[in-house]
């Protein structure tokens, strides 16, 4: 393991998510993978990892206070639960030997959806400034189904009278993706978040991020307890690395374009994506594998 | 005719005890005896540890010098690493992607394995001796557990083993590697690999009349890293829930410091 890779790495990745906003947790993980890292300690650090990356961000939301602790709390508890079964399904995954392949089908599929998405939507934005036309923000219309559900709670601070239901499944859902992929998950939850739920977007990132550190940090010491997977040392070169990094990100992703910058980061996405599917389609150099049970060590 | 059958069957069987007697006592009655050692019994690796020789010395006693002089003797000195259960796995294409199919585990292997011989060991003793000794990468037990298959892919995935272990650098053998520096007197040359498993490793050494197995010795030896490193694993291993808190609040810390330094105002 070179560390000058590791530090490089980290800096690229947290430059990139700077610059876009995002955790990056989606693409540490398939990076190490790529630099020859056993799959499970390449989840279990990027868990850790991504503890670090969040925390600076929650920090500022939580001074101005734009983050809803009830609603965080509610997507907290699905999370926590989500996180436990991902974690049982992983040590399972894991003994059955398919462990690696969940985790590159699992990759494949999501870089290649957000991917797929984010050049879609960033190629439209780009022909609409093209046209002259102002970027409007879709405006969300104000009820769907997931308004009928029963079990309705008030947020305040959200200014919504919501179902947990669909809360408590979306922090469960993006729990098993944090232990399993090693990510934070926001590329989805806020999103979903804004979609889904209409939550004011005002509270949706502090809210999420506010969740993604205690889900991150609970699967850390779980991951730790239960696989001996976490590699301290790594995840603490990635963690500087990449807070530097991101640090230049935010600066440089101010001064330029952002739909061109989209753009970029999704072919990016889909490239990551791409060389992942080639791995699990390429004949392999050898068809058998040996694993010990103390081959971490 | 009946009467004579009887006869002959208890015959047989006063016999047969007093027989495999003889042949336990014949084991015990080689004169020859071997001895062996090694410099510590504890070594201590640091984490830029490239892999070792490892130089053990041993005697025979009592030998005959004409089996000496005709070269009747065969000395074998294999390092073993701590044993483990190992699982072999292979790949076969499933809708376009490779994907483990079939496994196999195989119960209490030694994760590292270095073997020294006089010659090459299976011109030192026959197959059915050194499987029954397990000496030899060729012949180390390899016994699947749970295992109900027909027996057709267990050589398969044996030789898959052998081979993986042996491209690994955790399996080596040297066949020349046990030289006579008197009349019995002998050092043997083992290597301990780079990434050499810590815990006890057992030195066992066997002599050989004729193709005949007439003495062992065994002796442990214990392998410790040291270092930084080290410790650090010992502690994602033995403190496990500690070292998971501990590694959450370097990240809290490293994030919280950086919200501080990159403050902007």
């Amino acid at each position: 393991m070179n560390v000058f890779i590791i530090l490089g790495m980290g800096a690229a990745v947290g430059f990139l998510s700077g610059m876009f906003g995002v955790g990056g947790g989606f693409l540490i993980t398939p990076l190490l993978i790529f630099y020859n890292i056993p799959p499970v300690v390449a989840v279990a650090t990027g868990a850790n990892q991504v503890v670090a990356s969040s925390m600076s961000g929650a920090l500022s939301h939580f001074r101005r206070g734009t983050l809803d602790v009830r609603l965080g709390v509610v997507l907290l508890l699905g999370g926590l639960a989500g996180a436990t079964a991902g974690i049982w399904l992983f040590s399972l995954l894991r003994r059955i030997g398919q462990l690696d392949l969940v985790i590159s089908l699992l990759y494949v599929v999501l870089l290649g959806a957000v991917g797929t998405l984010m050049l879609l939507e960033s190629l439209r934005a780009l022909r609409r400034a093209a046209q002259n036309r102002p970027v409007s923000l879709r405006r969300p219309g104000q009820h769907n189904w997931v308004h009928r559900l029963p079990l309705k709670m008030r947020f305040k601070k959200s200014r919504i009278y919501l179902s947990i239901i669909p809360v408590v499944g979306l922090g469960f859902a993006i729990g098993v993706l944090t232990s399993i992929m090693g990510v934070g998950g926001g590329f989805i939850m806020v999103p979903a978040m804004i979609y889904l739920l209409r939550i004011p977007t005002s509270v949706v990132v502090g809210t999420s991020l506010f969740q993604i550190i205690f889900v991150t940090a609970y699967t850390t010491v779980v991951q730790a307890t239960m696989n001996h997977a976490v590699d301290i040392v790594l995840a603490f070169i990635l963690m500087v690395a990449g807070v530097i990094g991101a640090q230049y990100g935010v600066r440089i992703g101010q001064k330029l374009r952002g739909e061109q910058l989209r753009a970029l980061l999704a072919l990016l996405v889909l490239a990551v994506g791409a060389r992942l599917a080639v791995d699990l389609v390429a004949t392999p150099g050898d068809i058998y594998s040996v694993v010990s049970e103390r081959i971490y060590r | 005719m009946r009467r004579a059958a009887a006869v002959l069957t208890l015959a047989a069987g006063l016999l047969a005890p007093a027989a495999a007697g003889a042949l336990e006592n014949a084991r015990f009655e080689h004169p020859e005896k071997l001895e062996i050692g090694v410099s510590t019994d504890e070594i201590a690796i640091s984490s830029d540890f490239r892999g070792v020789d490892l130089t053990i010395f041993g005697a025979i006693e009592g030998y005959d010098p004409d089996l000496l002089a005709q070269g009747k003797y065969g000395v074998v000195v294999a390092l073993e690493g701590p044993k483990d259960d190992a699982t072999v796995r292979k790949k076969e294409r499933f809708f376009g992607i490779w994907v483990n199919r079939h496994s196999m585990t195989f119960e209490l292997v030694p994760e590292s394995y270095s073997l020294s011989s006089t010659r090459d060991v299976e011109t030192i003793a026959p197959d059915g001796e050194l499987n029954s000794l397990g000496i030899g990468i060729q012949h180390i037990r390899l016994s699947p557990t749970g295992y109900f298959g027909d027996g057709s892919n267990l050589t398969e995935f044996r030789d898959a083993f052998r081979r993986l272990k042996e491209a690994g650098g955790f399996y080596q053998r040297d066949p020349g590697g046990v030289q006579f520096i008197s009349a019995s007197l002998f050092k043997a040359t083992v290597r301990l690999p780079a990434s050499v498993p810590n815990g006890t490793h057992m030195v066992r050494a066997h002599l050989f009349r004729d193709g005949v197995f007439i003495s062992e010795k065994a002796l442990p030896l214990r392998v410790m890293k040291t270092g930084i490193e080290q410790m650090i694993s010992n502690a994602a291993y033995e403190n496990a829930t500690a070292y998971g808190i501990f590694a959450v609040i370097l990240a809290v810390v490293t994030g919280w410091i950086a919200s501080i330094v990159f403050r902007k105002d």
